[in-house]
C-alpha cells in the first residue's frame, strides 16, 4: 500500500472554483482523468507535481507525505502538452538536464544516448526541437523523464496535438516503458480511445471534483458519463474490455 | 484607382520633407570648411553620450527586468508597470524639469546632503545630467521590454525548471537569458536611436562646447549664429547617422516604439530574494522621485494665476489646435499607406509606402523645423504658414508611431474578414460599417491618442518654427524656465504632464490585441 498515490480531502481555491479531490492510484497502475475542460483535470496534476500548493488534505506516495516537498524533490516527473523542451539546447542536451540540471549539460553521455535511443530517437541527439516533429519533441520529453528515473509519471494531454498514427506510437511507447519500468502513470486525456488504449483504472471529474473512479471497463460504460461520452462506451464495448493492452 | 490615397500621403511627406532638404542647400551648398575639429567634436560626443546612455539603460534593465520577472506576483505589481510606462508619455522637457528638481544645485538630493553636512553632488549640466536624463526616459522602457520577453518564456518550462530542480544559475543560463538575448539587440539599437535624436534633453542639460549633438547644433547653428551652410553639413551627418543606426535595428527585426505586452501577473511562479527586492525598490525610487518633484512643485505654484494667464492659455489653445489636426492628419496617412500597401500589387510601390510611413524617424524634428525656419526666413515669416507647417510636420513625425498601431491591425482584419465579406458579397460600405469600423475603431483611437501626446510634448519642430505668437506649452515652458521663472515653469510642465499622460493612458485602455 506504500508505493499507492493516495490524494485525500486535498483542497484548493483558484479565483472562484474551489477543487476538492480524494483519488487513489494503486502502484503500477495507469489511471486516464477525463472529463469536461475546467473540471480540474490538470489542476490535480499540478498538484501532485508541486506546481500548486493544497490548501487542505494530503498527497502520499511512497509512504511520504508530498504537500510541503518542492517539485524536484518529488517522485514526480511531468510531461506538458507543450513547451517541455528548451529551443536553444539540443535533443540530447534537454535529455541530459535530467541526469544532472546545474552541469553544462552532456548530450553525448552515455545514459542521454540510450534514453533517446529507447524512445526511439537515436541519431537524433545534435538536432534541436525547432528540427523535430510534435512526435518526436514529445518523446525527448518521455527520454527525460526516463533519466530522472521517478516512480510516478504526470501526462497532461501530451498526445492532443498528434495525428492519428503518431498517437498510436505514442501508447504504445508508453505502454511498453510503464511495463519494463514499472511505473504508476497518470494521464489527462480527452480521448476515451487513449484511456481505454493505455489505462487499467479511469477517474472522472467535474466541476473540481473526482465523481467516478475505477477499472477502466467499468467508468467507460458506465451510463451516469452519457452525457460527457455520448455513446462512445456502448459502440466502444469491446475496446473498454480490452484497456491496457498496448 | 485604389491607391490613391496612399500616393496621396505620400506626397504630402516628400513635399514636406523634400522643402525642408531644398530650403537649406539652396540657402548654403556645404563647404569643406565646414568639417572642423568642433564637427567632429559634436559627431563624437553625439555618438558617445547614446552609447554610454544605451549601456547605462539597458545595463540596469536587465537585472531589474529579472528580479520583477522572479517576483511575480506582488501587490502593485500592475501600479509599478504603470509607472514604469509613463516616462514613454512624458514629454521630455517636462521630465528633465522633474529630474532638475531632484538632482540639480537646489534639487532635493543637495538639500538632503547638506542637511547631513554631505558634499554637492557634482554639477548636473553635461554629461552627466543628459545620462542621468536618458536613463530615466529609458531603463524604464528597456524594462518593460526585457521583462515582456521574459513573460514570453512558457508557464510549462517554468515548472519544467522547477522540477528539474534549476539552480538561479542555470535558470537564468537556460530561460532567462535566451529569451532576453532574443530581444537584447533589438532594444539596444532602440534605446541608441532614442539618445541619438534625443534634443531637448541635450538642450536643457548640455549645449555647452563640450556636451553638444547634432541635433542641438543644429538647432545653434540656426537660432543663434545663422550658419545654414553648417546647419547643413550637421543636418546631413545626422541623416546619415541616425539612418545607419535604423539599418541595423532593421537588421535585428525590432520594430521602433514596440509596444511590449506585459501583464500584471507574470506566469512565472514566484521566487523572490532580497537582492530582487532592492534592486525594484532602487529602480523605483529613481522614476517615481522625479515624477514625485514634477507634481509637488507643480502643485506648489500659483494654478489659479496661471489659468488666468493669457499666455498659458493661449499656449494650452495653441497645443491642442496642433496636436487634434496633427493627430487625425497621421492617423489618416498611416491608414492611406496600410491601405495601399495591403491593396496595391507591385513590390516597389509597397517598398515606397512602408519607406513614406518610416522616412521620419531618420529625419528628425529639428531637421524638418530647421528646413522650413531656413525657407520662412527666407520668404517672410506668415503665421498661417508657420502654424500648417508645425501640425504638418508634427503629424509627419508621429506618423511612424501611427503605423505600428494603425498597420498590424489593417492586415490582421484584412486576413480575418476579407475572404469572408467576398463570399458574403458584402459591399464596400456594407463592410466599413459592419466589419472594419467596429473591428478598427480601438486600434485608430489608440494611434490617435498615441501621436496626439507626441504632438503635445515637441519641442524640436516649434523650437526653430515658433515665434512669439506661435507659442505651444512645451515652448513656453522652456521660455519660463530661460527666465528663471521657476514657479511658472513647475505648473506648465504640471499641465503638460497631466494633459500627455491622461492621452496616453486614455490610447493604452483603447488598445485591442488583435
Amino acid at each position: 500500500m506504500n508505493d499507492t498515490l493516495e490524494i485525500t480531502d486535498v483542497a484548493l481555491t483558484l479565483g472562484e472554483t474551489n477543487f476538492a479531490f480524494d483519488l487513489v492510484c494503486p502502484a503500477s497502475s495507469t489511471t486516464a482523468l477525463i472529463g469536461p475542460s475546467g473540471s480540474g483535470k490538470t489542476t490535480l496534476l499540478n498538484l501532485i507535481a508541486g506546481f500548486l500548493t493544497p490548501q487542505g488534505g494530503e498527497i502520499r506516495a511512497m509512504g511520504t507525505t508530498l504537500n510541503a516537498m518542492p517539485p524536484d524533490r518529488r517522485p514526480v516527473s511531468m510531461v506538458f502538452q507543450d513547451h517541455n523542451l528548451f529551443p536553444h539546447l539540443t535533443a540530447g542536451q534537454n535529455v541530459a538536464l535530467g541526469l544532472s540540471a546545474t552541469a553544462r549539460p552532456d548530450a553525448n553521455h552515455p545514459q542521454v544516448l540510450e534514453a533517446l535511443s529507447n524512445v526511439g530517437l537515436a541519431g537524433k541527439a545534435e538536432r534541436y526541437p525547432g528540427k523535430l516533429s510534435g512526435g518526436e519533441r514529445q518523446r525527448v520529453a518521455i527520454a527525460r523523464c526516463l533519466l530522472r528515473d521517478r516512480q510516478i509519471l504526470l501526462l497532461d494531454e501530451p498526445f492532443a496535438a498528434l495525428g492519428p498514427a503518431l498517437r498510436q506510437n505514442m501508447l504504445a511507447l508508453i505502454g511498453r516503458l510503464r511495463d519494463e519500468r514499472d511505473l504508476t502513470i497518470i494521464l489527462v486525456t480527452h480521448s476515451p480511445t487513449d484511456a481505454a488504449a493505455l489505462a487499467d483504472r479511469v477517474a472522472y471529474l467535474d466541476a473540481g471534483r473526482v465523481i467516478v473512479s475505477g477499472p477502466t471497463q467499468d467508468i467507460l460504460s458506465d451510463t451516469r458519463l452519457e452525457g460527457y461520452l455520448g455513446n462512445w462506451g456502448m459502440k466502444n464495448h469491446s475496446v473498454v474490455a480490452l484497456g491496457g493492452n498496448v | 484607382m485604389r491607391t490613391l490615397p496612399a500616393w496621396l500621403a505620400l506626397g504630402a511627406i516628400a513635399t514636406l520633407i523634400g522643402g525642408a532638404a531644398l530650403a537649406l542647400v539652396s540657402v548654403a551648398p556645404a563647404t569643406s570648411g565646414v568639417f572642423d575639429t568642433w564637427f567632429w567634436s559634436v559627431l563624437s560626443f553625439t555618438l558617445w553620450q547614446a552609447g554610454l546612455s544605451t549601456l547605462l539603460s539597458v545595463g540596469l534593465a536587465v537585472p531589474v527586468a529579472r528580479a520583477l520577472s522572479r517576483c511575480s506576483n506582488f501587490p502593485g505589481r500592475k501600479w509599478l508597470l504603470t509607472l514604469f510606462g509613463l516616462p514613454l508619455a512624458l514629454p521630455a522637457l517636462v521630465a528633465v524639469f522633474g529630474i532638475l528638481a531632484v538632482y540639480g544645485g537646489r534639487g532635493w538630493l543637495n538639500g538632503l546632503g547638506t542637511a547631513f553636512g554631505l558634499p554637492a553632488l557634482p554639477n548636473i549640466y553635461g554629461l552627466d545630467g543628459i545620462l542621468l536624463a536618458h536613463t530615466f526616459f529609458n531603463l524604464p522602457l528597456a524594462i518593460r521590454l526585457l521583462l515582456a520577453a521574459l513573460d514570453r518564456v512558457p508557464l510549462e518550462q517554468w515548472r519544467l525548471g522547477q522540477q528539474l530542480s534549476f539552480s538561479g544559475w542555470t535558470t537564468f543560463r537556460n530561460m532567462e537569458w535566451p529569451a532576453i538575448r532574443a530581444d537584447l539587440p533589438g532594444v539596444i539599437g532602440l534605446v541608441f536611436m532614442l539618445c541619438l535624436t534625443s534634443f531637448a534633453v541635450v538642450l536643457i542639460l548640455g549645449g555647452g562646447p563640450s556636451a553638444t549633438t547634432l541635433d542641438v547644433a543644429i538647432y545653434q547653428a540656426l537660432r543663434f549664429d545663422f550658419d545654414p551652410a553648417r546647419a547643413v553639413v550637421l543636418a546631413t551627418a545626422q541623416v546619415l547617422v541616425t539612418g545607419i543606426a535604423l539599418v541595423i535595428i532593421a537588421k535585428f527585426g525590432l520594430q521602433l516604439n514596440e509596444e511590449p505586452t506585459i501583464s500584471a501577473a507574470s506566469p512565472r511562479p514566484g521566487e523572490r530574494s532580497v537582492v530582487d527586492i532592492f534592486l525594484i525598490g532602487a529602480a523605483t525610487l529613481f522614476v517615481l522621485l522625479p515624477l514625485a518633484a514634477l507634481v509637488l512643485k507643480g502643485l506648489g505654484a500659483e494654478m489659479g494665476r496661471l489659468a488666468q494667464d493669457k499666455a498659458v492659455q493661449r499656449a494650452t489653445l495653441t497645443s491642442l489646435a496642433v496636436a487634434v489636426p496633427a493627430a487625425l492628419i497621421a492617423v489618416s496617412a498611416a491608414l492611406a499607406l496600410v491601405h495601399g500597401r495591403l491593396r496595391g500589387g507591385g513590390r516597389l510601390q509597397n517598398l515606397l509606402f512602408s519607406a513614406a510611413g518610416n522616412v521620419t524617424l531618420v529625419v528628425s524634428p529639428v531637421l524638418l523645423g530647421a528646413g522650413w525656419f531656413v525657407a520662412l526666413n527666407r520668404f517672410g515669416y506668415d503665421w498661417a504658414l508657420a502654424a500648417s507647417l508645425l501640425i504638418a510636420a508634427n503629424a509627419a513625425l508621429a506618423l511612424p508611431f501611427a503605423m505600428r498601431v494603425v498597420g498590424p491591425a489593417v492586415l490582421s482584419i484584412a486576413a480575418r474578414t476579407d475572404r469572408l465579406s467576398a463570399q458574403l458579397g458584402l459591399s464596400v460600405s456594407a463592410r466599413l460599417r459592419l466589419v472594419w469600423w467596429p473591428m478598427l475603431r480601438r486600434p485608430l483611437a489608440t494611434a490617435f491618442a498615441f501621436t496626439m501626446a507626441l504632438s503635445l510634448g515637441d519641442l524640436g519642430v516649434i523650437a526653430l518654427i515658433g515665434n512669439q505668437d506661435l507659442v505651444t506649452l512645451p515652448a513656453l515652458l522652456m521660455q519660463r524656465m530661460g527666465s528663471y521663472r521657476t514657479d511658472d515653469a513647475a505648473g506648465i510642465a504640471l499641465i503638460l504632464a497631466i494633459v500627455a499622460i491622461s492621452i496616453f493612458t486614455l490610447g493604452d485602455r483603447g488598445k485591442v490585441r488583435l
